[in-house]
Formats: structure tokens, sequence, C-alpha cells
């Protein structure tokens, strides 16, 4: 079987040779024109002119457009058409695209791009979290409040009580392939559209509406990404469509690319974060009620900004029963980037404020961290292990049925109503704290701070549960469609896109395990809107899940009818053919797969067929914030250890050990190579990664030198990933988990290993904010060390 | 001019071209091979990096900020050119696809040269040479492990035997195309300093390269022309090292990656500084005459050499003249250069290394200093006797730290004496914030950077980057 084996990328040979064609790649015709963006210089005001002479005029240019000029719908956002391609009178943020170039080469276009004289009647620009909540600047008509029983008196009525507020920064994406489209027009209004998103669908819709044409005019296609992680979820709908745009006035094909510091200015980012806590507990830290306010900063259009912020409400407990629990969240509304899907899509940001209140209960009580953890954490799902000695017969089969459903009654409720049902973190966390041996460094650590005084330890174990759903419940469908060849050649494709995460890889050993036939007899094929429509972005973990499950029903389809012709031609039943090892054994008969196509292509059997899944299990209001909003949780548990430098606020990871759940995995390496780089990108998260923006509104950190991705030297010394030995409880493709988003809230352990080793330093609570950069490190450790 | 290199063993001559194209969009645009990734176009990420290979060996560059005129006579092997002729994967790209390190592949053929370079050269600390290859998909872990697992294979025979042959370079390193209304702004690429001195008293106005790893970014960043460029790599007599008793000589084409060689038998702290300083990549195009001359307030060189007390070398036409190379810079964005006048060398007195170099960035590789800390305290019988400290990103230039070093001056090497200099500081520097650190973080570090001088002088452990798991 294909399924379960750890092998390569499929393309990795073609991306260690250069082989591997992405967007910018792909052969052009020399009439191909070039675009770029002239873009806004201020954070808010209204266009008053605009000289676009000396853009005319620049070498290269061959057209101009601007609002005026867009033929049909001027508007590229994903959700509240709220977002115009090019800016209409309002400019809302600096960078924000107000006309395009279309050029014959690309240094033409971005020369001509600066040559734009534009006049602005300036407005207040709304750049923080503060200004908007002044101003009441919301997205939704204000604040959501979800709430689970009283809060506020269990609050008061706790035997201890906190208060806090953490700051967490935004992320830029860093894909390594910064956003990329080409339009080739084609013969009467067709549109050719390739598009490195991981949503075609919507590049197709948003193509469509702008060339007032029928989606069915417009093929969007897309073979891989240099990258994603959430930023090419609509982030590319601007260059899409106005190549397409461009592509219908020119009759030319059209390609924009944006330049690095261009893709940082313009696009969104994650969505910066204050989350304000009290809480009340009790004295061994067990949580009684607690009151969130998440403030979180949107930028300037909806974007998908309302189901981020519900998912960062709906990871306010991460792992941990809240018997009571109010969560506010406010979606403000500012004149910045609009903040987009990132990666964990607001979850990290909302397990990081009760990451951080768990952090803040044990420097409270004087109680080790993990202590406090593991004593809040949901109930361990026993009813696999309840056992009834001494009771025999039909009373023992009842009196068992009574004990599972007292068993099941007993599992705890998320604060939105969703039986945790799953919950392995009590042993995953036992066999990481005895695998990396936390009892020991935990003393070494102490040691450690007692003899040094600059170089400071810190040390912290963190989990994650995270929620595997669209919570936008009808996104959870998927289609597939899979041709056999008469050769035996299987053609295999999906409404998922490849933006590195081995999806396509996982998808194919589905097929392959299907038909029982080798990897290389499939054929992995570029993301087509013409080939399985109305298709989901690629986003939500949710890839393999939805995909492989289609890929198996279409093969499974085809396999039957496959098997029945055979059945029907030896006269035995179907369930006697069998297909395994590349051949098709039917009853005493074999058959090469080849064979076996070429049969049932003479016998005029069909060998083409669609697939289709949906999740099943779903029900979720997200206005009053209870249901089942998630088919089941994804786990993982990380101990991180640093050291700090108290002079200069300089640290590293020198350890991290991971044990995360995939269920059971569709190709082990694959996995692997998510939670290791999905870790490194939390942990940068939190760490280097600051972005700063000026008091102008202008983002400061818009390039590699100034915006610090972890490099490689940044990877803790010792780093050891082990997969959590289990299945998925609930059917999911061969009982695997999805892994694209869950392990990046891993990296919630280095900030709290960081604040552990700043705790050294003096008596007060660290209240170290993120991201945590040598700055903040120092500026910490004065505050203990003056004891301010 | 014509210009001639060899592209994956072929040989390429060029005429006619504008002096600021890139390898890059040459490579992409004009010659269609594709596999050579943009990522930034500033030399930050290195999914554009290439093999560049010369008499001197193998070197890993930065296509994106590389001007065609400075592959003269060398050899460029980019990943398409990597594999055998039959196909056969080399060592490194069969260790990238059995050990899984890559992902979204973008990144790819840039850490897969810089890999090739490093295995090519022997070179096994991959945390230093992948230091200029940025990956957002891998967590570089599977890199590392595939950069280990080939460093075990022969360097294969295909790749650089030792008689490859370079290209013939024509003679003539100076003048350029005629020039009509059309043609390519003028460039020149004199071939020894003489010629480059009268060269540039000529056109006062030109536009000096070395590296091009600052230069680059005027051009594919803020979209500047150069006009008139005068290219320094075929200068064969700027880049020599002489070592006396008592100095160290560096002219002033001498590259960083070399410097680091030099310092790390001289000045072990000045060599970590220049290991933090940039990547692989930038280190083996930029030149220590290019860091001083370029003025910048945040480059790592200077702050070394002022509290090493090196001397400045400048040429002008036939005339040199020598100064203190913290009197070089005079103020933001001003140096004492006059128009045709340029750095020739660099001399730094040799005597008992008492050096310390402290570079503090958000990330330790391939970051710029938000704060660059250089002391150079000399003591005898327990009392300073003389203290040159000199700081990086504390002002408009390079500078000194006058008032605390008058302070130190005299007085016995304690805390004590550091914690007299306490308000000292804030006379010496008023430094800004912007998106690398806030005045107030700079002035703390700064401060706290004597003690850490002075903990490391008794032997406390400091160093983050020292502690083991």
């Amino acid at each position: 079987m294909s399924v379960s084996r750890p092998l390569p990328h499929d393309a990795a040979h073609l991306h260690v040779t250069g082989a591997a064609r992405y967007v910018d790649d792909i052969p052009t015709p020399a009439t191909c024109l070039h675009l770029a963006f002239g873009l806004s210089s201020v954070a808010h005001g209204e266009i008053t002119a605009m000289d676009l002479d000396a853009v005319r005029a620049a070498p290269g240019v061959v057209a101009v457009l601007t609002a005026g000029d867009l033929p049909f719908a001027n508007d590229v956002s994903p959700s509240i058409h709220d977002e115009p391609l090019l800016a209409t009178g309002t400019v809302h943020y600096v960078g924000q695209p107000i006309f395009a170039i279309v050029a014959k080469t690309h240094l033409q276009a971005r020369r001509a791009a600066r040559l734009g004289q534009i006049s602005y009647d300036e407005r207040p620009a709304l750049l923080t979290i503060d200004a908007a909540l002044a101003a009441k600047s919301h997205f939704e008509d204000g604040p959501r409040i979800w709430a689970n029983g009283d809060a506020a008196t269990a609050i008061a009525e706790a035997p201890n009580r906190l208060e806090g507020s953490l700051e967490m920064g935004g992320q830029e994406h860093f894909y390594l392939e910064g956003q990329a489209a080409l339009a080739v027009p084609g013969e009467d209004g067709d549109m050719l559209v390739h598009s490195s998103t991981q949503h075609p669908t919507e590049i197709q819709h948003k193509v469509a509406e702008a060339l007032g044409v029928p989606m069915h005019a417009v093929r969007v296609e897309t073979r891989r990404m240099g990258g994603g992680f959430g930023g090419k979820e609509s982030q590319g709908n601007a260059l899409a469509v106005i190549c397409a745009v461009a592509a219908r006035a020119t009759g030319c094909p059209c390609k924009m690319r944006y330049d690095r510091d261009d893709d940082m200015t313009i696009t969104g980012k994650r969505h910066d974060f204050r989350i304000d806590y009290t809480v009340g507990f009790d004295d061994e830290g067990r949580i009684q009620g607690i009151d969130f306010r998440q403030y979180a900063r949107c930028g300037w259009a909806q974007d998908l900004s309302l189901p981020v912020a519900d998912r960062a409400m709906l990871h306010a407990d991460n792992a941990y029963f809240l018997p009571t629990a109010r969560i506010e969240s406010h979606r403000l509304k500012t004149n910045t980037q609009s903040a987009t899907a990132y990666r964990g899509f607001g979850g990290p940001q909302g397990m990081l404020g009760i990451e951080r209140v768990m952090d803040h209960i044990a420097h409270a009580l004087g109680r080790d961290a993990l202590d406090v953890r593991t004593a809040n954490y949901y109930v361990a799902n026993d009813s696999d292990d309840v056992t009834l000695s001494g009771v025999s017969g039909k009373k023992k089969k009842k009196k068992k049925a009574k004990a599972l459903a007292a068993a099941q009654a007993a599992l705890q409720e998320t604060p939105y109503g969703q039986t945790v049902e799953d919950f392995i973190l009590h042993e995953l966390t036992e066999d990481l704290v005895e695998d990396a041996g936390y009892e020991d460094r935990r003393a070494a650590v102490e040691a450690w701070n007692a003899a040094n005084p600059v170089l400071k330890r810190g040390l912290a174990l963190t989990p994650v549960k995270f929620g595997i759903s669209f919570t936008l419940t009808h996104l959870n469908q998927a289609g597939a469609l899979v041709h056999v060849y008469q050769d035996g050649s299987i053609h295999m494709n999906h409404g998922g896109t490849e933006m590195g995460q081995g999806l396509f890889q996982k998808v194919a050993q589905v097929a392959a395990t299907s038909f029982g036939v080798p990897m290389e007899t499939v054929k992995i094929t570029a993301t087509d809107t013409a080939k399985v429509p109305n298709t989901s972005a690629t986003a939500a973990s949710s890839g393999s899940d939805l995909n492989g499950m289609a890929v198996k029903a279409a093969c499974d389809t085809i396999r039957d009818q496959m098997a029945d012709h055979l059945a029907k031609k030896h006269d035995v039943d179907a369930d006697e053919v069998r297909f395994a090892n590349g051949g098709v054994m039917v009853g005493e008969d074999s058959y090469t797969f080849a064979e076996a196509a070429k049969s049932a292509y003479e016998a005029r059997v069909s060998l083409s067929s669609t697939g289709f899944y949906k999740t099943p299990k779903l029900e979720w209001d997200r206005i009053k914030g209870r249901g089942r909003p998630f088919f089941y949780f994804a786990y993982g548990a990380a101990m991180t250890e640093v050291v700090i430098d108290t002079l200069t606020g300089e640290y590293r990871m020198l350890r991290t050990d991971i044990i995360h759940d995939v269920g059971s995995s569709l190709n082990p390496a694959l996995d692997i190579g998510q939670i290791e780089g999905a870790f490194i990108q939390g942990a940068g998260w939190l760490t280097t990664e600051e972005l700063v923006w000026d008091d102008q509104g202008r983002l400061r950190t818009h390039a590699p030198s100034t915006y610090k991705i972890p490099a490689c030297s940044d990877r803790p010394d010792v780093f050891n990933v082990a997969l959590w030995d289990g299945e998925n409880r609930e059917e999911t493709i061969y009982r695997s988990k999805a892994v694209g988003e869950p392990p990046f809230m891993l990296g919630i352990s280095a900030l709290m290993a960081l604040s552990d080793a700043v705790a050294a330093c003096g008596e007060d609570y660290p209240n170290l904010q993120a991201p945590a950069t040598p700055e903040r490190v120092l500026a910490a450790v004065q505050r203990l060390r003056d004891g301010l | 001019m014509d210009l001639t290199f060899l592209l994956n063993g072929e040989s390429v001559q060029l005429s006619d071209i504008s002096p600021t194209t890139t390898l890059l969009d040459w490579l992409r645009e004009t010659r269609g091979l594709k596999g050579t990734k943009e990522g930034c176009n500033e030399g930050d990420c290195g999914a554009c990096t290439v093999m560049v290979r010369d008499a001197d060996g193998a070197r890993s560059l930065n296509a994106c900020i590389l001007f065609l005129p400075q592959l003269q006579g060398k050899s460029v092997t980019t990943v398409e050119g990597l594999a055998a002729p039959d196909g056969t994967l080399h060592p490194v790209q069969k260790a990238m696809v059995e050990l899984d390190g890559s992902q979204c592949g973008f990144c790819t053929p840039g850490f897969v040269m810089s890999m090739a370079t490093a295995h090519t050269n022997g070179d096994t600390n991959f945390d230093d040479a992948l230091a200029g290859n940025l990956c957002r998909c891998t967590g570089y872990a599977p890199i590392v492990r595939a950069a280990e697992a080939a460093s075990l294979e022969p360097v294969p025979d295909w790749v650089g035997p030792p008689t490859f042959s370079l290209p013939k370079i024509s003679s003539g390193g100076t003048g350029s195309a005629g020039r009509g209304a059309d043609s390519p702004p003028l460039w020149f690429a004199p071939e020894s300093l003489d010629q480059l001195a009268w060269t540039y008293a000529d056109h006062p106005d030109a536009t000096l390269v070395a590296g091009a790893t600052d230069v680059g970014l005027w051009v594919t960043k803020q979209m500047r022309e150069l006009g008139t460029v005068i290219f320094l790599n075929r200068v064969g007599d700027m880049a020599w090292i002489d070592v006396t008793d008592d100095a160290l000589n560096i002219g002033a084409g001498v590259t960083m990656d070399r410097v680091h060689a030099l310092m790390a038998e001289h000045y072990p702290s000045y060599a970590e500084l220049i290991r933090r300083y940039g990547s692989t990549q930038v280190r083996n195009a930029a030149t220590i005459g290019g860091n001083i001359a370029n003025g910048s307030p945040i480059g790592d060189n200077p702050p070394a050499l002022i509290a090493l007390g090196a001397t400045l070398h400048l040429r002008h036409g036939d005339s040199q003249r020598d100064l203190p190379i913290e009197e070089f810079f005079v103020d933001y964005g001003k140096q004492d250069r006059f128009p045709g006048e340029f750095v020739e060398a660099v001399s730094i007195p040799l005597g008992q290394d008492r050096l310390g170099c402290y570079k503090l960035s958000k990330r330790f590789d391939q970051d710029i200093s938000a704060v660059c800390g250089c002391f150079n305290i000399t003591v005898e019988d327990d009392t300073v006797t003389e203290a040159r400290i000199a700081f990086g990103g504390m002002a408009g230039i390079p500078k000194r730290a006058a008032r605390v070093e008058e302070i130190l001056t005299g007085q016995p090497w304690t805390a004590d004496t550091i914690a007299l200099a306490w308000d000292a500081w804030e006379q010496d520097f008023t430094p800004m914030s912007d998106m690398r650190a806030s005045a107030d973080y700079r002035l703390n570090a700064a401060r706290n950077l004597l003690i850490r001088y002075f903990l490391d002088d008794i032997g406390a452990q400091t160093n983050v980057l020292e502690v083991q798991p």
C-alpha cells in the first residue's frame, strides 16, 4: 500500500534541478506584457488630483489603467465587496493600488510606477488598536461576544484573581515566491489565468466579475506555489484580475509579479492582537472563570477577518476546560494593510492568550507552569477503558452501556458547546515529559540560573488542541476527477492546491492505494477549475482530509466498475476481484492493471469518474457561538529550552522536543516536515519577526533586510520530532489527521520558555510581549531587576 | 566593451550590455534559464544563488545583485548546470530529494547551489554556509541533514575538475562601447590601481562598484540610474593582503570572506563579527573598501577598525593621503573624500589583542546591526591606560564614545569604574529609534556591552552562542 509510506515530495526531483515551474517560469510569447501597481503614499485621504502623464510617457509603457478604466466590477474582496482593485477617490492605507501600468518589461513597469503624481486631501488615519477603539471603528456592528456560564461571578468568587494584557504582533507570510499571475486571452472572450493561489475558484470568480463574463469563460490553473501559508488565499486576486483586464484590453498575455517590497507593502499579514484577560482560579491553578477581550487589528477591508477572529475565540480554551468563560472579540478597522489568512487563521492568537494566562497563574502561585497546565486539561475520554469485572451476560452489556454513557456525559465541553471526545493530551504530555526529561531539566535550569548572573535559561512545555474544519460549514466539501486510460495509466485531479505541503503526493498515494498500483502509474496534474469546479481554498489544514476523500471516492467508483466488468467476464462475485501490486486478481485469473483497463475499455465500461466529499457531523451557529464547528481536534505538545543574555536581550533556542498527533499518517516524512517547519515558523512569529509601522502608517519592515524570519542557525541545536502513535477516532481518509496548521502553535513553547528565563531575573511576572525581540526581552529583564 | 564568461561550461560573449543588468535578470529574461529564482532582489534570501569560480576557487554569490561586468573571465554555474550531463544528480541534489529537503521548492535551487559550493570547498559549517538562504517551509532541519549526508560523498568528477579552463579575457580594460543616444551607459573595468585612479579622476561622478552588495540595491530597489560605472573587480593590485610585524595592510578590494580568514588569525573577536556580517554570499562579494567607503552608520567594519586605530589610505590620481579612519566619517552621508578620490587600502596596527566586538540585531545571521560596539581597552597594572570604544548604529556615523573613554582612562579596571561612566554614554550618543531598535534599547545595550566586555575580560560566561544544550 502506498498510503502511510514516507515517500518524498512528488516534485522533489524538479525542485532540486530548477525544473519545477512556477507562474513566472511559464514560457510566454514575446508579446507578453508586464504589470505593476502605482501605490498610495498616504494612509488615509481623498485623491484630489492624479497626474499620470510621466507614467504614460515612460519607456516601454503601453497602457495605464485607473479605476475608471475598469469595464465591470472593481472589486477583489473575498467577502463583502469592500476592496476595490484600484482606488476610487479614497485611499485607505499606504500601499493601496491606485493605478496599474502595462509595460513591455517588468522593470519598465516598476520604474514607471514611481512616476505618478498623486495629490491627496489627507484624513486622520487610524493606525492602532486603541485609535480604532476610540473611534469605534469596527467590522460588523461591534464586538462579538460569546458567553458560557456566569464568568463574572465565578471570577469574583474564585480564591485567586489575576488581570493582564498581552500584545502579539502580526506576521508576514514571506512565501519565497511572491504573488504572481499570468492571464492569456483566448477566443470568444475566454481567459486562461495561471495564478499562484490557494484558491483557484475564487480567482475564477473575481476574474469573471471583472470581465463581465460567466465563470465558464474563465479557466484558472495552478500547478504549484512557492509557499502560501494563507497569504495566497485571497491576496492573489488583485494580480489575477488586473492581468485579465489588461489582457482583455490589449489582446496580449499579461503577467504581474510583485517585487518583494511591493508584496510586503501591498498584501495583508497575520492579524496582530491584543488580548486582555481577567481570570479567577483556585489554589491549584484551576480556572473557575475567565474573561477575555480580544482586539484584532484587521486593516482597511474585511477580507477574511471575521472567520479569523471567530477562530481566535474558538481557541481561547486551547487544551483547557473553562467552566465559565466570556469572550469578547473586537474586529477593528484601521488604515493599514487588510490583515488576512495566515496558518492557524486566528487560532494561534486565541491560543496564545490562554497559554499566557497559564504562565501568569503559575507564576502567581509559585507553581510549575506544567502542573498548572495539566491541572486545567480537559478530562480524558476513558470510555474505551471501561471494564466491568464480575458482571456477566445481559446485565453486563446493559451496565456497560450505562457506564459508557456516564463516561460520555462526564466528558467536558468547550466554551462553544462542542464535546471534547478524544482528548489525548494527558498521555501525550506524559510521554513528552518522559522522553525529553522534563523533571531533570527543570532542576538543571534552576541550578544554572542560580549559578549564572548573566545568562539565564528557561524551559516550557505547551500543548496544542486545534479544531479541524472550515468554520464556514459549506466550505467543507471537495471534488475530484480521475481518469484511467486504456494503457492503465491514471490521471488524477482534485480541487486542492500544492504549496509545498505535499498534498499532491499524499493524495496520489491514496489513489495508488485504491487501485493497488505503483506510484508512477498515477499522474499528478495541476489544479484546474475546468476539471473540478466550485472548490474551496486549500486552507484550514483541510487539503488531504477533503481532497483525499474525494479522490478515493472517484477511484473507488472506477475500480468498482472495473471489478463488476471483470467479475461478469469470469462469472465470479465482484468481491473476488482484488486490486494489488499493480495487478488485478479475478478468482484464479490475473491481469496486469493495464490489461484490466484495456479489457474494461473494450467492454465499453466508463473509466472516468468524479468524486465528491463533504465533512459530516458539522453544525455551527457563529452568531450564538454554539455548536460543533469542528469534525475533530488535532493535538500536539512541544517542550523548548532557551538561554537569554540579560545584558543585551539576545537569546537562542537550545533544544525542542515535539510529539504531534497526525492520526494514522498518510506519509510520515511529509508530516514530520510540516511539523518541523511549522514549529520554526511559529517560533519566528513570537521572536524575531517584527512588523514595524511608523506614525504615518508606513510599513518600515518591507523586505528581508528589515523583517527577519528564522535563518538556518535559529533552529534549536537539538530538535526532536516524533509522531503520536494513534489513529483518528473519526472516519477521515485512512484515519489520518490534518497537519498544516496545528503544529504552528507548538512555537508558543519558545515564547513561554523565554518568559520562564526572564522570570529568573526577579520576583515580578515578566509580562513579556510578542514578538519577544532582544529589545523586548531586555526590557522585561530590566523591569524585573529594577523591581518596577 | 565585450564581456566573456562561462555559463554552465559554455562560453558566453556579450557586447553592448547595460552595465547594471543583473545576472539574475539576464539568466531569466534573456537566456530563459528559469531555475534561478528571484525571492527578494536584494541579496537577502539566497533564492538566486549561483556558483562562481575563478582562479581563486568556487564561491556562492547572489545573482540578483551581481552585475554582468563583474563576471568577466569567470565561470558561472546555475542550478541547471549542476547535475551531470547525463542527468545524474549532484550529491547535494540527491540528498535533498531523499531527505525531504524541499517543500515548496522555490528556495531549493538557491540552497542547492550554496550546498554544492560548500561541498566543492569541503566546507561543513552548514549554519554559516547556509545563513544567506532563507527557507519558509522546512525549518531547515532536513536541509542540514541533507548537507551532512552529501558531505560524505566525493565531489563529482563533472564539477570543477582542477584543469577547468576560464574564458580568455580580452585585454584593454578601460574604455567602453561608443556612445550613441541609444548606447548603454559608459562603463569601465580598469585593470590596475593606476588605471583606476586616472579613470576615476577623469570621471569623478562615476559610481564605483566593487561587490555591489549595496550598489546593487540602488539599482534593484531604488531604481536609480547609476550613470557612468567603474567596476573594480578587475583591478588586480587592489586585492592584496600584506602582514608585517606591526600592521595588517589590506587592499580595499579584499572581500570580507578573506578579511574573515585574516582576522581569525589576528583578531578573533573581529572575525566573529565578520562571521555574522551579511551571509556567505554577501561576504564573498563585499569588499572591506566598499564597506568603509559607502559611509553607512551601520556598517560593521568601521567600529572595529576605529577601535583598532586603523589608518585609511586614499588615492586621487597620482596623489595619496592617509588619515585615521574615524576622521573619514564626517557626518551622515558625508565622508572626507574628494571627488575622484577612492579608498585604496586600510592598515590595522598589530599588537596586544584587547579587541571585543559585539553585534546586536534581531537575528544572529544575515541581519544589519541595531548596535555594533567594539572595545579596545588597554589595561596595565589593573589600570586603564588607553580606551578606544567605537559604535555603529548609535549616531549618523560610526563614532567613538569619547567621553566614556575619557572617564575610563587612568581608572582601575573594575565594575565601579564602569559605573562611573554611566551618564557619559548619553553625552556621547543620542541614538535614534527605527525599525531595528528604539533609542532606549540602543543606549541601554551600549552601556551593557561595556559590562559584557568587562565580564568577558574576567572570564565570565556571557555569550548565548556558546551555551550548549
